[in-house]
Order: structure tokens, then C-alpha cells, then sequence
């Protein structure tokens, strides 16, 4: 059994899918497998705020009944899922990271939640984050970090850190994620995985705990390009539930992985992300792939987006506002947590005690600068200007891809730093994003996967593409043809090079196998 | 420098419903301003003629029939709530004895 599990949980979705549908395996079996690995490095990791072991099984079992039964299922039925913590699930606790909702289970379930049951797939846990996905580190969790499985004393990246550390660690081989600055693709490119943020609309957002509703979006995460599209056109597709949804018809997003070609592609390199505040070994992995992409007949080119040195500042202002608008709803009253000051009070200061104790230091910190930068006398200085930015961030896309088909940068400016390293000095953890943010305010769909490990420090490092809103397809194409190469290179896949974090599982499945 | 004071950030906290501790208040007041010296520089191009973007693709007018959707009912409305009598949310007096 032990040696069956090893090699199960480290199986891409698309693979363990083709052994579920031919009946090699079992979603019981399946789903075992990656609990048990849960059980195996997740007292390390901190992938999981939540599992739920016997539901996961019963919801398994249940895809065993319906298949044994004859039913045609979709073909990820029975793949383990984890899902971010910020998206309500109407049989699991709902956090969002925060203290606020400690225990809360929502009485209904996100859209996205909804695709994943009827398509079958089996949820078995919700990731740890940072509190309302306000952060790059999972380090502002109200329920401590997610420690990175490539360094246990690193950062898994943020907010959708456990997410990214939950398959990264082969705990599970999907996981969903929300991206309001970048808090899927950064995780991706520290933990050496991918993520996707579609375009703005192309996954329904009902049920995602809003951060910033102008610039969340959930997405994918996975170990490879062809499982984020699998998951991507499970998820994708309008949704009368929130108006903001796109009607848009959708090509499949896995077929453009297969067919995935770079030939002829012409891909623009953002000068403004190539450079200065880089690590070395980030941006030696990042062009070493684009000579990868040229020599496989991509055109590369340079454009400048002259107004990304705005973007930060603009998202520092906008996503602080919304925030502190969205957090107004927990107010003891409804759901969560409930303070009473000494002595009782009114409403109002039960719900300003409860406020105290239930958010963290950097939830608070933006709601204040949210609150501060939509104040009278401040609104157009600040919020205004900010939105002012954000048109010319839009038009500075809108140019470039008149030139190119896609723009391609590094994903983040550094390899996973040590826990504990920015948490002092909120301006320098915001200067994470600054890769990751522009998409967001401009709405336009982003990819990272990785492309090696950085010579200094063995880290893994993520390119990321941009392409054009409603062009997601054209990311998986060029995603999963790099991704291709990459591996043609290496002889293997990034991931398989992560340290092994159970050794004594290990040792127990070859010692089965001889 | 920004000018941000104590005396502001104990105004927006209490704007913003948050009982911050003196201690919070000061280190805030310290983050804040740094903060915002950072993000002041979008006003260097926000000028006049540059419209402002809300929503990155816009859509317009997204209405459904009016007719009553799916709704929760009340016992799950009140099953997260921190106090109930069953039909209604409980909480405690909206004013305050000088109101």
C-alpha cells in the first residue's frame, strides 16, 4: 500500500484522471493516498487550515459508486482538490485566514465550488493564506505560516501560500487560488509551480470572500500547465450569480495546451521588470528560457510600459480602499466573531472590540490607509489619482500588445525569502508584487511556471506571461510549449527536484518495491 | 513627509469601527506615513485629462428577471451568528445613553 501511495501523490492530475476513468485506481484510493502524505509533511508544511478526512472519503466513495454504476463522469472525477480558504465551502470551516471567522461554516458554497462537485472532483482541505489575502508570505495568517516545502524556513509566497505549498508538496495535485496583486502566481514561481489569474470575469468570483473586488480573481494551481487548463475549464464560464462574470464563450484551455507552439510567436520583454532590483539568478533562469523560446522560433522583443513604476502606488491606494469597504461587513452581527467590551456598550463598540481582536496587524493597517485614502479632502489626491493611474497602466498594455502577442517578465523579484525577513517593513513586502500587480488593474490574464532553480541559492524561479483580457488561451499555449522544452532540457520536471519531506516514506515504499 | 498624526489615525480607526490600542495608534501613525510618502506619487501623473478607470473591463447594465432567486433560509442565515432569538439577529443597544 505504501509503495501504491508514493508514486499516486506525485502523479499530475491529467495522469491520476486516466488511471481513475480506465479503473486502475480508485478516487477512494486516490483520495487516501493524499491524505495520508497530508498526515506524512503537513505538521511541517502548513499547507491545511482544514481537513476532513471522512467527508473526503464519502465524496470519493461516492464517484466509485457512480463509476462502478456505469456513469460517464468528467474526466477529473475523483481528483483531490485543495481549495484556498477564502472560498466558501457549505461543508468545511471558511476562514479567509482571519480570526474573525474562526469555525465559520458558510451556509453555501462559492460557484467555483459548485463546478468542482458536479464535475466530480473530491475537495480535501482548505489552505492556509494570509489574513483576507492581504499579503506575499502567508506570514499575516492568523493561524501562523506555511512553511515552503523546497526550505522549511521559507516563505511559500502570498497570499495563496498554501495553496501553492499544498501541491508543491504533492498533497494534493490541484488547488484553487485567488489572485487580487499576484497571490497565485507569486506562490507559483517560489515553490516552483504554476498558477494562473484568468481574466478579470472568466471565473465566477460568488463565494470568493472579497479583498478588492475591482482586481480578485481565482484561478488555478497546479504541478503542470496541462492541470491548471484541466481545472481552468472546469471553473471558467459565465455566472449570473456575480454580475461582474464575462459571457463570453471559452475555447479549452487544455486543448491550447496541447497544441501549444511558440513558432512565430512574437513575445515582448517588459524593460521595466528585466533589471534593476532583480536577483541575479532570477533573471540569468528568466533569459535563459527566453533563448529557449527564440531557439524554438519565438520573436522576442523589448517594449516598455512606462507607467508600471506607477502601478504599485496605484494598487496600494485602490486595493486598500475596497478592502476597507469589503471588511466592513464583519461587524459582529451576522457571522463570526462577536466581542463584548467591559462594562457592555453599544453596537457600535461591540462591534469596534470585536474589530480589535479579530483582525490582524496588516488587516488593519489597510483598512486604516483604505479608509484614509477615501477620506474627504484626501478622495481625489489619493483614490482619484490612483484610478487615473490605473487607465494609464491599461493604456500602456493596451500599446504593447498592439506589437506583440504576448509580454513576458520574471514573476517576482527575488527567490523565497526566510520567514520573518519582511514582516517588520510593509513597503518592502509590497515591492513583491511588483511584477504580479499590473495585471490585475489592467484585468488581462497572467501565467507563472517555472523555469529552474537560481544559481545562488537553489531556489526555484517562475517566468510569468501576460497576454491580452480574454486571451487566456494563449498563455496556456505558450505555458505549456516552454514547459516542454524546459523539461525536454532537463531530462525531468522542475518539482521532482524538490527535497523529499517524508524520507522515511520514502525508504518504506522502496523497501516494498524490492 | 506625510503629515499623518496620532490624532488622525484615532479618527480613522474609529471611522473604520476599530478599537486600536494606543501602542497600535503609534506604530501605525509611523507605517502609515511611510506608506503613504510611497504611494503619494501617483498624483505626479494623474492629471487632469487622464480619465479614471473603476472596473479593469467594463460592463454595463447586468440585470436578471425580477423574480425571487434561490435565498437561504432563516435558519441558515442565523446559523453563523454570534447571537439570535431565533428569527432575528440579536445585538445590543444601536444607542448610546447620551444619544
Amino acid at each position: 500500500m505504501a509503495r501504491h501511495d508514493h508514486e499516486l501523490v506525485r502523479l499530475s492530475a491529467a495522469a491520476l484522471a486516466e488511471k481513475l476513468s480506465s479503473g486502475e485506481i480508485s478516487a477512494v484510493e486516490a483520495t487516501d493516498a493524499h491524505l495520508d502524505r497530508i498526515a506524512a509533511v503537513d505538521e511541517e508544511v502548513h499547507a491545511f487550515l482544514h481537513t476532513a478526512p471522512e467527508l473526503s472519503r464519502r465524496t470519493a466513495a461516492a464517484i466509485d459508486e457512480r463509476r462502478r454504476a456505469g456513469e460517464v463522469l468528467h474526466p477529473l472525477a475523483g481528483v483531490p482538490i485543495a481549495v484556498k480558504d477564502v472560498i466558501v465551502t457549505n461543508d468545511m470551516p471558511t476562514t479567509s485566514g482571519s480570526k474573525i471567522l474562526e469555525g465559520w461554516v458558510p451556509p453555501y458554497d462559492a460557484t467555483v465550488m459548485t463546478k468542482l462537485r458536479a464535475a466530480g472532483l473530491v475537495p480535501i482541505g482548505k489552505t492556509n493564506m494570509d489574513e483576507f489575502a492581504m499579503g506575499s508570505s502567508t506570514e499575516h495568517s492568523a493561524y501562523g505560516p506555511t512553511h515552503n516545502p523546497w526550505d522549511l524556513e521559507r516563505i511559500p509566497g502570498g497570499s495563496g501560500g498554501g495553496s501553492a505549498a499544498a501541491v508543491a508538496s504533492f498533497e494534493a495535485p490541484l488547488a484553487l487560488g485567488s489572485d487580487t496583486g499576484g497571490s497565485i502566481r507569486q506562490p507559483a514561481h517560489v515553490t516552483g509551480t504554476v498558477g494562473v489569474k484568468p481574466t478579470y470575469g472568466g471565473v465566477s468570483r460568488y463565494g470568493a470572500i472579497a479583498l478588492a473586488s475591482s482586481l480578485d480573481q481565482i484561478g488555478p494551481v497546479s504541478r503542470t500547465v496541462l492541470d491548471s487548463a484541466l481545472l481552468h475549464d472546469v471553473i471558467g464560464g459565465h455566472d449570473p450569480r456575480d454580475s461582474t462574470s464575462l459571457t463570453d464563450e471559452w475555447p479549452s484551455m487544455a486543448d491550447a495546451v496541447r497544441r501549444g507552439d511558440v513558432k512565430g510567436l512574437k513575445i515582448g520583454v517588459i524593460k521595466e521588470l528585466d533589471g534593476d532590483g532583480f536577483q541575479a539568478g532570477v533573471l540569468e533562469r528568466f533569459r535563459e528560457a527566453l533563448d529557449l523560446l527564440a531557439a524554438n522560433g519565438a520573436e522576442i522583443v523589448d517594449v516598455s510600459l512606462p507607467s508600471l513604476e506607477y502601478a504599485i502606488a496605484a494598487y496600494y491606494l485602490i486595493m486598500p480602499a475596497e478592502a476597507s469597504s469589503n471588511l466592513a461587513k464583519f461587524d459582529s452581527v451576522r457571522f463570526g466573531l462577536r466581542v463584548n467590551p467591559p462594562g457592555g456598550g453599544t453596537v457600535e463598540d461591540v462591534m469596534a472590540a470585536t474589530r480589535e481582536v479579530g483582525f490582524g496587524a496588516e488587516a488593519k493597517r489597510r483598512i486604516i490607509l483604505g479608509t484614509y485614502a477615501l477620506s474627504a479632502g484626501y478622495y481625489d489626491a489619493y483614490y482619484g489619482s490612483a484610478q487615473k493611474v490605473r487607465t494609464l497602466v491599461q493604456r500602456d498594455f493596451a500599446a504593447a500588445f498592439a506589437g506583440v502577442d504576448v509580454l513576458v517578465s520574471p514573476t517576482a523579484p527575488t527567490t523565497a525569502f526566510k520567514l520573518g525577513a519582511n514582516t517588520g517593513d510593509p513597503m518592502a513586502m509590497y515591492l513583491n508584487d511588483i511584477a504580479t500587480i499590473p495585471a490585475n488593474l489592467a484585468g488581462i490574464p497572467g501565467i507563472s511556471l517555472p523555469v529552474g532553480l537560481a544559481r545562488e541559492d537553489g531556489l526555484p524561479v517562475g517566468i510569468q506571461f501576460l497576454a491580452p483580457a480574454r486571451e487566456d488561451a494563449r498563455l496556456y499555449g505558450v505555458g505549456g510549449a516552454l514547459e516542454r522544452m524546459l523539461e525536454q532540457k532537463w531530462g525531468h520536471t522542475l518539482i521532482s527536484q524538490a527535497p523529499d519531506l517524508a524520507p522515511g516514506e520514502m525508504n518504506a515504499a522502496q523497501e516494498g518495491a524490492v | 513627509m506625510s503629515e499623518i498624526t496620532q490624532e488622525q489615525v484615532a479618527h480613522l480607526a474609529n471611522l473604520a469601527r476599530i478599537a486600536l490600542t494606543p501602542e497600535e495608534i503609534e506604530s501605525l501613525t509611523s507605517e502609515l506615513g511611510s506608506i503613504v510618502d510611497n504611494v503619494a506619487k501617483v498624483s505626479e501623473v494623474a492629471t487632469a485629462d487622464v480619465p479614471a478607470t473603476s472596473h479593469p473591463i467594463p460592463l454595463q447594465n447586468v440585470y436578471r428577471d425580477d423574480v425571487p432567486g434561490a435565498t437561504l433560509t432563516t435558519e441558515q442565515a442565523l446559523a453563523g451568528a454570534p447571537d439570535h432569538d431565533g428569527s432575528r439577529f440579536r445585538v445590543t443597544a444601536i444607542l448610546g445613553e447620551e444619544q
